[in-house]
């Protein structure tokens, strides 16, 4: 699997597939049991803590339901990187954070506390915390769940748009088909560790491989059953006949 | 095989335990070493210090005024019996600043601050904001746990001190205004019969191995919960059961070795 400069890639495929596991090994939380993961020309396993942070430092990575720290304020969450990592004055900080803001649309909403933004507006606050230090790597783990149609539009086009602002390559971990086909350069398919299929959104769309169509029309049945494998149905009722 | 079964859950609970203890030990020792932080910003620390601290000071206040009512009341009466009664003063001091005091602020600390602590960690990662923080290359050690760990071991001495304060206050009460022991006598005898090196500050340091152990089981517990409801409210039960244990275990080890033959 290559992630080009510049590209938005995602990683789909079905609920423990190992989407996540491979989202962990990149960002250096897991270490995988074979092969690597080589970021900016470095194996990410082979850091020790040290260039493991300094790589993350060039990562952002936004997390399922954001993550925001609750015991912070909008500004102070996306402030955090820039008051960790940088010897910034308060007064750049502040500008930079008003700007990140802007760019998610919630510039107005610094003074609120992450309690009392909605699902969407937690995300994009997150969304701002994670480009806080304009990475060059971004990372999204399952960006779109349980948001709303609006929401997720407003999410999709913000990947996309900031990805491009910055020049970055982002890679979203993600089984919403429809809407990161719409965001997308380029697309894997994960099945049990293993990638089925890739290609471009309009090579997805096109294929007839069972496993990308079953994904991509939502049927119930198919290369992924219905129904969990194991046990036999007539035996755990009792039928013996 | 039912005894194989048996030996095979004894072992694996055994290793468990052994593996957590390693797994504590190391925790313990990384928050040391991370220390720096805490006191380089030392805003952190003194944050964490006003939630755990100052937010505990109206049970430990209370708690200390009423220990120290019942103490001048259980004192007077069996003093009374040997004629005794002037030494209330020093009876009442010298039980709450050698041993009530530091014991049973350290358990109200536990169970206020020590269950608080392991139940925002926990549901720090349970919302995955640790993990947020990992990948945004800063330390949970470092920026949460490590001024977590200060402002409890720095509190806890302070809480113990005006836990005695109160209860000798309420000793008082009790004992001069209420049943009517002499006052001269009260505050005089109390004078001459604690001392501060081998009473006070033995007293300290024993609120202060309180403070250090009860934060450091409910830093650790929280940091180790499962990230589910479940398994946080199972750390918070245990940091308060093991805290409590260890205070009491390690208030008589403290008490062999700094009251012996006395």
């Amino acid at each position: 699997m290559t992630l080009p400069k510049g590209k938005v890639i995602a990683v789909m495929g079905g609920s423990g597939c190992g989407k996540t596991t491979l989202f962990r090994i990149i960002g250096g939380a897991l270490k995988p049991t074979k092969g690597h993961v080589k970021v900016d020309g470095q194996v990410i396993h082979e850091l020790d803590q040290k260039e493991l942070y300094e790589m993350r430092r060039k990562m952002g990575v936004l997390f399922q339901f954001g993550a925001l720290f609750t015991d912070m304020s909008v500004f102070d969450n996306v402030a955090f990187q820039m008051r960790e990592h940088t010897d910034l004055p308060e007064e750049i900080i502040r500008d930079l954070v008003m700007m990140k803001l802007n760019a998610v649309g919630l510039q107005a909403t610094h003074g609120l506390m992450p309690a009392e933004l909605s699902g969407g507006m937690a995300r994009r606050v997150a969304l701002a915390r994670t480009v806080a230090l304009d990475p060059m790597l971004i990372l999204y783990d399952e960006p779109f769940a349980g948001l709303d149609p609006i929401s997720l539009s407003v999410v999709g086009n913000l990947i996309r748009r900031l990805n491009d602002a910055l020049g970055a390559t982002s890679v979203i971990v993600t089984h919403d088909v429809q809407e990161s086909l719409k965001i997308v350069d380029y697309n894997y398919f994960i099945d049990s560790g293993v990638i089925v299929a890739e290609g471009t959104p309009a090579e997805i769309r096109a294929s007839q491989m069972p496993y990308v169509r079953q994904f991509v029309n939502g049927e119930i049945d198919g290369p992924v059953p219905f129904h969990y494998p194991g046990g036999d149905y007539k035996h755990d009722l009792g039928v013996t006949a | 095989m039912p005894i194989v079964k048996s030996l095979k859950v004894v072992g694996h609970r055994t290793i468990n335990s052994v593996w957590r203890l390693g797994y504590a030990s190391r925790f313990f020792v990384l928050t040391i070493y991370y220390s720096g932080a805490s006191f380089r910003r030392f805003h952190l620390t003194v944050k964490e210090m006003f939630s755990s601290g100052v937010m505990s000071l109206i049970i430990i206040l209370v708690a200390g005024m009423f220990v120290g009512m019942v103490l001048g009341l259980q004192g007077y009466e069996t003093l009374k019996r040997y004629g005794s009664e002037s030494a209330l003063g020093s009876l009442v001091a010298l039980s709450l600043v050698r041993e009530l005091g530091p014991v049973l602020a350290a358990l109200l600390f536990a169970s206020r601050a020590g269950s608080a602590m392991t139940a925002e960690i926990g549901l720090m990662k349970a919302t995955e904001q640790i993990a947020a923080m990992e990948m945004m290359a800063v330390n949970p050690i470092a920026r949460v746990i490590g001024p977590r760990f200060w402002a409890g071991v720095i509190s806890m001495p302070l809480l113990s001190a005006l836990f005695s304060a109160m209860g000798v206050f309420g000793g008082y009460v009790v004992g001069v205004v209420l049943i009517g022991v002499d006052e001269g006598s009260f505050w005089s005898q109390m004078q001459s019969s604690v001392d501060f090196q081998h009473d006070v500050m033995n007293g300290v340091i024993k609120s202060f191995v309180f403070g250090v152990a009860v934060t450091v089981i409910a830093l650790f517990e929280g940091f180790d919960a499962p990230p589910t409801a479940e398994g946080v409210s199972g750390a918070t039960t245990r940091t308060v059961v093991e805290s409590s244990l260890a205070i009491l275990i390690l208030d008589f080890i403290l008490t062999a070795f700094m009251f012996r033959g006395d």
